[in-house]
């Protein structure tokens, strides 16, 4: 069912400190409402129980990618037109960009952002394995300060997170470390635009003579959240990559992760995917 | 119970003041308020391109964006890609090239096809595939949409 649009409130700050003047005010009362392709598909279905929303988009201060020696800092707003035109990220964090481009169609990856992906918090989600993988931090900001954290751990259970009602998700920063590191982003869904994965991989390695000496493997629908697997990097990392271990690290894999039957898939069908994307990952890394 | 607010934005040049409830749908606003029914629905959820319009030089799936958030932005639907009698190439390669059967997906194909062109000028089979990619067409199977658009790029 449709839902009712003079029930809800869509009011546009004039700046951040603005904004977060409103929601610091009224926690819990305003919800950020930013490229909308996740928030409108459930007013649309009749399943947007909040009324109150903070227009965003227009916020300068949530928008621009950064560029520094140390790091890449993206603006909330970054959309996934943006990171896919952006040369930086092209050459340094190409999974990100594959995440971008593979993400809906060309009218989504202009409206969607990276903010309202991660906060939308699906475990289903492209770009988050991609963050993962790099070490994503994220900054929260809100009329008391700001706060930076690590992306991974931001998550702590289906549709759950760390931030508080009165913050904001202000940007989203990665370490300039992956220059001589091998890149691995794979999502099998069924079809290329617009279709939803029926499981996500993001993974990078650095192979010293057939040794595995760096190692990072995120997941996405596969749990109640998108997976930094550590338990399947440690019994990979500083080992050669022989059949055996590959086979180990798969192994961990199936133990680690916990997928579940829905309507895009089944249980056995990710859990499978999963194991002989990591197997692909990591025979491709030795190659 | 939310009010109106009052919004200004430009629709094929044209310059339009309006009072809007703030989350209603820019597709019903074009259609309902400004009569530019040429941007259809045909899924209200973002996955089948019917309601493609050029919002500030990007292409947008018009039901997903609420009307609040074009205060101030120049919007270009399917009645706005003609120079006044004269077709874009892209609409007279669908005519030419049976690009358009029931005509429910033909404004958005047209959209994604106008800015890929744009964006594009001598798109490879891929780029235009990837340019189309979030529209969807129950009626030609796509093939005749494909030709049109390789054949508008060759007739500029
Ligand atoms: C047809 C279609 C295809 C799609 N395909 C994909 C896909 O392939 N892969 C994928 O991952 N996603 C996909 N999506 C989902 C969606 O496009 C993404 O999740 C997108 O990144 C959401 O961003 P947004 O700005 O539109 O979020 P919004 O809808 O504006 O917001 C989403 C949520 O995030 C919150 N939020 C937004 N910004 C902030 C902020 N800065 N701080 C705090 N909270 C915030 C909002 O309150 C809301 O809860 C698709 C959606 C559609 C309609
Ligand atoms: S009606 Fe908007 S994408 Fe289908
Ligand atoms: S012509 Fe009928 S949907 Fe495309």
């Amino acid at each position: 069912m449709r839902a009712y649009v003079p029930g809800y409130q869509l009011q546009t700050p004039r700046s951040l400190a603005d904004a977060l003047a409103l929601i610091g005010n009224e926690p819990g009362v305003w919800k950020p409402f930013a490229g909308g392709t996740d928030l409108m598909v459930l007013l649309e279905a009749g399943r947007l129980p909040h009324r109150n929303y903070l227009n965003i988009w227009p916020l300068s201060e949530l928008r621009g990618i950064e560029v520094t020696e140390t790091h890449v800092t993206l603006g909330a707003l970054t959309t996934y037109t943006d990171v896919q035109a952006h040369e930086v990220l092209r050459s340094e964090f190409p999974m990100l960009c594959q995440a971008a481009n593979e993400t809906g169609g060309l009218a989504i990856q202009n409206r969607g952002t990276l903010g309202g992906n991660i906060v939308n918090a699906s475990p289903a989600a492209d770009s988050p394995p991609a963050l993962l993988a790099y070490d994503a931090e994220i900054e929260l900001v809100s009329n008391r300060g700001a706060r930076w954290l690590p992306y991974d751990g931001f998550h702590t259970g289906y549709k759950q997170m760390t931030m508080l009602p009165d913050e904001l998700l202000s940007r989203i920063r990665l370490p300039r470390n992956t220059a001589s590191l091998k890149h691995y982003y794979r999502k099998v869904g069924t079809r290329k635009a617009q279709a939803i994965a029926k499981v996500c991989i993001a993974a990078i390695a650095r192979v010293e003579n057939a040794v595995m000496t760096d190692v990072r493997v995120a997941l996405g629908s596969v749990a109640p959240i998108v997976l930094r697997c550590k338990q399947t990097e440690d019994a990979i990392r500083g080992k050669a990559l022989t059949d055996d271990s590959v086979n180990q690290a798969r192994e961990t894999l199936m133990r680690e992760i916990t997928p579940i039957d829905d309507v895009r898939s089944t249980a056995s069908y990710r859990l499978r995917v999963a194991a002989n994307l990591l197997v692909h990952f990591l025979l491709t890394a030795r190659s | 119970m939310t009010s109106k607010t009052a919004i200004e934005f430009k629709v094929n040049g044209e310059s339009h003041k309006l009072e809007v409830f703030p989350m209603a749908r820019l597709l019903d606003v074009l259609r309902e308020q400004l009569h530019l029914t040429g941007t259809k629905e045909g899924c209200g959820e973002g996955e089948c391109g019917a309601c493609t319009v050029k919002l500030d030089g990007q292409i947008v799936n018009s039901c997903l964006v609420p009307v609040a958030q074009v205060n101030g932005s120049s919007i270009t639907t399917i009645e706005g890609v003609a120079q006044g009698d004269q077709l874009h190439a892209v609409q007279q390669a669908f005519i030419d090239h049976g690009g358009a059967q029931c005509g429910i997906c033909t404004p958005g194909m047209i959209l994604a096809a106008v800015d890929l062109l744009e964006r594009n000028p001598e798109p490879t089979e891929a780029d235009i595939r990837n340019g189309l990619a979030g529209n969807l067409c129950r009626c030609t199977g796509y093939m005749k949409i494909f030709e049109s658009v390789v054949r508008a790029c060759q007739n500029r």
